[in-house]
């Protein structure tokens, strides 16, 4: 089981652990997406960690959307820690994903990815649905 | 305490257009409490500043600084070193930091992250209510702990209004109607014939917004 050699993991106690910043800096120093793995919800060990990593995933998702960069690039997946293949399906699949999206603009300099107004804010719900495409 | 919530990033990012050095100020006090302008949130708005203007290829350099307080000369004194070396300063304290910091640093502009709101409290972790206008002529006494002229949509001293319908506010039906929760909470406390009986005389506004900016003045911890 092989997982692309590109995902550089970053480990943390839980995902309750990952704060907005984490992410957004991640963008900053020329990522060009950034996924959180957490437990299944309803699995948290901490009771609510993955559904607050969840809710700030969100909340980065609108920030990259307010500045122009595609909210495609930030990912939350569930999954249990015995799911091995799972994992190296999910590092695929965000590979793909972000490969199809091409290098992130932060790098490029080529400006805005996302139409200005409200309507690129369909594309928000997407990574769920997006799971199934692999 | 004050609550205050993000401009939104789109109006911050045209006020910053002129800029590519800044300083970006958030606060310890109040805004810190309710998630808007504190350490964390300055180093959220920075990333997504400079996140903004990488991805065209531009670059601006934001100094990140979170003072105690904005509203108290000593601590926005604390910028003295650094003001002349950034083109201007963007605070995400409330309006009362704004108004400091640029009258202290004249020859910059200071801009405004945040938009103030009012004066409340949390009520669960991600929601803040209003509970105090700042009237300057406190009546809680008479309304059992309740203020009418917050929780009452139209701030009428002897309420409720022919818009109060099961409790709610006819402008809203999440609204609660501040008068019925006043009488309610009388009733509690055995007070309502005491109290709401009563008419409350008409208020003097002038202690509140009606008589211009105000100041008070402690003659006895004066220098």
């Amino acid at each position: 089981m092989e997982y692309p050699s590109n995902v550089k993991i970053i480990r943390v106690p839980c995902t309750g652990k990952v704060d907005a910043l984490y992410l957004l800096k991640a963008l900053e120093s020329g990522v060009d997406g950034v996924y959180v793995a957490g437990c299944k919800e309803g699995d948290c060990h901490f009771l609510k960690g993955n559904i607050r990593a969840r809710k700030r995933v969100g909340y980065v998702k609108q920030i990259l959307q307010d500045v122009g960069i595609n909210p495609e690039r930030v990912a939350m997946y569930n999954l249990s820690a015995a799911e091995g293949p799972r994992f190296v399906e999910i590092a695929r699949e965000f590979t793909a994903k972000i490969r199809a999206l091409g290098p992130s603009p932060i790098k490029t300099g080529k400006g805005r990815e996302i139409p200005v107004p409200g309507e690129a804010g369909t594309a928000e719900k997407k990574p769920e649905g997006a799971k199934k495409a692999a | 305490m004050i609550i205050g919530h993000r401009k939104p990033l789109e109006e911050i990012l045209k006020m910053l257009e002129p800029h590519d050095k800044i300083i970006l100020a958030g606060c310890k006090g109040c805004v810190a409490v309710c998630n808007a302008g504190g350490e964390k949130e300055v180093g959220i708005l920075a990333s997504a500043i400079r996140l903004a203007r990488k991805k065209d290829g531009k670059d601006i350099e934001v100094k990140e600084i979170t003072l105690e307080r904005q509203c108290d000369p000593e601590y926005i004194d604390q910028l003295q070193s650094l003001a002349g070396d950034y083109q201007a300063v963007l605070s995400i304290a409330c309006g009362v930091g704004v108004q400091y910091l640029a009258e202290r640093y004249k020859s910059i502009p200071a801009l405004p992250g945040l938009n103030t709101d009012f004066m409340g409290g949390s009520r669960e972790q991600g929601v803040w209510v209003e509970r105090c206008q700042g009237c300057g002529n406190c009546v809680l006494h008479l309304t059992g702990g309740i203020c009418p002229i917050t929780r009452c949509s139209k701030s009428l001293l002897n309420g409720p209004c022919g818009g109060s319908s099961k409790g709610k506010c006819e402008i809203n039906p999440e609204v609660e109607c501040g008068w019925q929760l006043i009488i309610d909470r009388l009733k509690s406390l055995g007070l309502l014939e005491a109290l709401y009986e009563q008419i409350l005389p008409y208020k003097d506004w002038l202690t509140s917004r009606d008589g211009g900016p105000r100041t008070i003045t402690r003659e006895d911890m004066r220098e």
